[in-house]
């Protein structure tokens, strides 16, 4: 295990860079944080669109969400292999094959947690902007969706963590993230399987579990300042 | 763009293909499904329990495993699990099916501890009062569990139980990655001999689609059938 870390430690945690592309633990924290931050906007958007009055915003959206609900992200990832370069006309890697796949995917997923957030907040508040003659677009700005980021903001940490372990699947397209610098490692060593895949559980482990412990953590101070939070996450 | 013509996909040889996929997947989820249901209701158990070991070693595999991704899961149980295993189990498993038997353990630990807390947070909503007011009235232990707690239970947890359900069927997806002839692999082999990526995706996503939509359709009619009710 020692003389297997000592070898393949620096491979598992970037790949080959700086000699080549970068990879391993890196890469899959920087498609998971990219894809999370894309996805935040059209999150925000598609749940505006479904909450909109006019039925033409809302249908289109309500059905794109309970398709990409119902639909594997594997799937969503073979339509992007697939068709992304007859679509934009020209060779698309990897990464963006991934990056496309998880931000239309977490788009989905954060729609209906910033839907629950603005739902779950109490109708005075909106109303009590509008009274005092602020438009829709200022409330929102400025009275709904600030409190709804704050209050979303543990659940938008989990969905990271959700967004990592989704990273994983980049291995079956060829991605050079850490599960396929993993198996890479393994079919050079071929004796130690056991070993190295315990390493990629241990890496994934620490990573995954330190951020849901720091989600944990966030709600729990949430919970401890605002009652309010307390009363809608009941 | 060249025309597009399903009936390639859906006659024939590839239909068989697709159709053995899509069989050998519902067959994944409901095995999992049976061996997670009572996996994950004595780790809930285990993790309400007043017994100090039973707990720590209920939480540790709840955290050990949901931290991990599901692929990573897969690829363990296939390539290093057997590894473990003395010559003659192993050869036991390889001359029986090895990518479904990895299959079924990675998708049933995964499966179960997302359950596990469900269940957990389930039995935690009935207040404790419940029970001691049906022993008060004179309710013996079982009929007040079966009269008064278990009714009260089953309807804060069945609906996230549907929704892991729904997530395991999608998840049975990834099974591909070790060669089990689940659906996404008979439509990524389909794909391979036939090039007719739109029509074989398209069918394959349709597939998914329905049994998707119909385990949210069900969850839908339990709630309004049966709506949580406060206490």
């Amino acid at each position: 295990m020692i003389e297997l870390l000592r070898t393949y430690g620096v491979y598992f945690l970037i790949g080959q860079f700086p000699h080549g592309p970068l990879g391993g633990l890196a890469l899959t924290v920087l498609l998971g944080a990219a894809a999370l931050v894309l996805a935040f906007p059209l999150g925000v958007l598609l749940a505006l669109m479904r909450l909109s009055a006019s039925a033409a915003l809302r249908w289109p959206v309500t059905a794109l969400v309970y398709v990409v609900r119902g639909t594997p992200l594997l799937m969503v990832i073979f339509w992007a292999y697939f068709f992304l370069p007859s679509l934009t006309g020209q060779k698309t890697g990897q990464f963006a094959t991934m990056l496309a796949a998880l931000v239309l995917f977490d788009g989905a997923y954060l729609a209906e947690v910033v839907r629950a957030g603005i739902q779950g907040l109490a109708r005075g508040q909106t109303e009590a902007a509008r009274s005092l003659g602020l438009s829709y677009a200022t409330t929102l700005q400025r009275v709904v969706l600030p409190q709804v980021f704050r209050n979303m903001l543990p659940s938008l940490v989990n969905q990271f963590v959700t967004t990592l372990k989704d990273t994983s699947l980049g291995y079956i397209i060829g991605l050079q993230e850490l599960s396929f610098v993993a198996s890479q490692v393994n079919s050079q060593v071929v004796v130690h399987p056991v070993a190295i895949y315990g390493i990629l559980a241990l890496l994934y482990f620490a990573l995954c579990f330190g951020l849901s412990r720091f989600a944990y953590a966030l709600e729990r101070r949430a919970a401890r300042v605002d009652p309010e939070f307390r009363a809608a996450n009941a | 763009m060249a025309q597009f013509d399903f009936s390639v996909v859906t006659t024939g040889e590839f239909r068989q293909w697709l159709v053995q996929g899509f069989l050998l997947s519902l067959r994944l989820t409901a095995l999992t499904w049976i061996l997670s249901l009572p996996l994950a209701t004595a780790v809930a158990l285990a993790r309400l329990s007043s017994v100090r070991p039973l707990r720590w070693l209920s939480t540790g595999f709840v955290e050990g495993i949901r931290n991990i991704p599901l692929l990573v899961h897969f690829l363990f149980w296939y390539f290093a699990f057997p590894e473990l295993l003395p010559e003659s189990a192993r050869n036991w498993l390889y001359d029986h099916d090895a990518e479904t038997v990895c299959a079924v353990i990675a998708l049933t630990l995964y499966t179960s501890c997302y359950m596990a807390e469900d269940i957990r947070s389930g039995i935690r909503a009935v207040p404790v009062v419940q029970l001691e007011a049906a022993r008060t009235l004179g309710f013996g232990f079982l009929s007040s569990m079966r009269r008064v707690v278990l009714p009260q239970a089953l309807r804060i947890v069945v609906p996230p139980l549907l929704s892991q359900t729904l997530d395991l069927w999608k998840n049975t997806s990834i099974a591909t990655v070790i060669g089990t002839g689940e659906l996404m692999y008979q439509a990524q082999r389909v794909e391979t001999a036939s090039f007719r990526g739109v029509e074989t995706f398209g069918v394959t996503t349709l597939a998914y689609l329905s049994v998707s939509l119909a385990i949210t359709a069900a969850a839908v009619l339990f709630q309004r059938g049966f709506p949580a009710r406060p206490t």
